[in-house]
């Protein structure tokens, strides 16, 4: 496995739990897990970006 | 109103900390004692699919503790319940991390224990009616 698929599965895992947990209404979990997948995969990808500009 | 009382009759029953403790042990067990099927097959396969995917990337599940970082990873794995306990008696997992994607494996494991520890928590509210 590479990376990127390991953080995507990292990032689904997660936001599942932080959704079902963190609200109370199946509408609101669904909203709340999407954002947090969004959040993880778009701050690892902003961050990537950033280690490589730093690295040449 | 009625909700309310249906829920105050529901706290004052039985074992109050049975789904903390069930959902430590076993993944998602809190909350299908509470009959909420679909959050607890949910969590159930966040958290195991991590722990195996942890176990099969060749994480360590962590045994002797050297410094302050190894406490903190032994604490998040015997978040995993019966999870570790059964891996550690199986032999399981690997003794020490020779690759990096054996380094996120090890946190991949960490990690499903202290997403366990948050669903068992979730589960304890519900049952308290903290939480609906």
């Amino acid at each position: 496995m590479t990376h990127f698929p390991a953080v995507l599965l990292f990032a689904l895992f997660a936001s599942t739990v932080f959704g079902i947990t963190m609200r109370e209404t199946p509408r609101r979990m669904f909203k709340y897990g999407v954002y947090c997948f969004a959040l993880f995969v778009g701050s690892v990808i902003v961050l990537s970006w950033l280690m490589y500009l730093i690295a040449r | 109103m009625a909700t309310e009382e249906n829920k105050n009759a529901a706290a004052g029953q039985g074992f109050i900390y049975l789904p903390l403790i069930a959902g430590w042990l076993v993944p998602g067990a809190g909350h299908f004692l509470l009959r909420k099927w679909g959050r607890g097959t949910l969590l159930a396969a966040s958290i195991l699919g991590m722990f195996g995917l942890g176990l099969a990337m060749h994480g360590e599940l962590k045994s002797e503790v050297h410094d302050i970082l190894d406490m903190l990873g032994l604490a998040g794995d015997l978040g995993n319940g019966l999870l570790y306990l059964v891996s550690r008696a199986a032999g399981w997992g690997a003794d020490k991390v020779q690759t990096t994607v054996g380094d996120y494996g090890t946190r991949f494991i960490v990690v499903a224990g202290l997403l366990n520890v948050i669903a068992a928590v979730d589960a304890h509210n519900l049952r308290t009616g903290r939480k609906q």
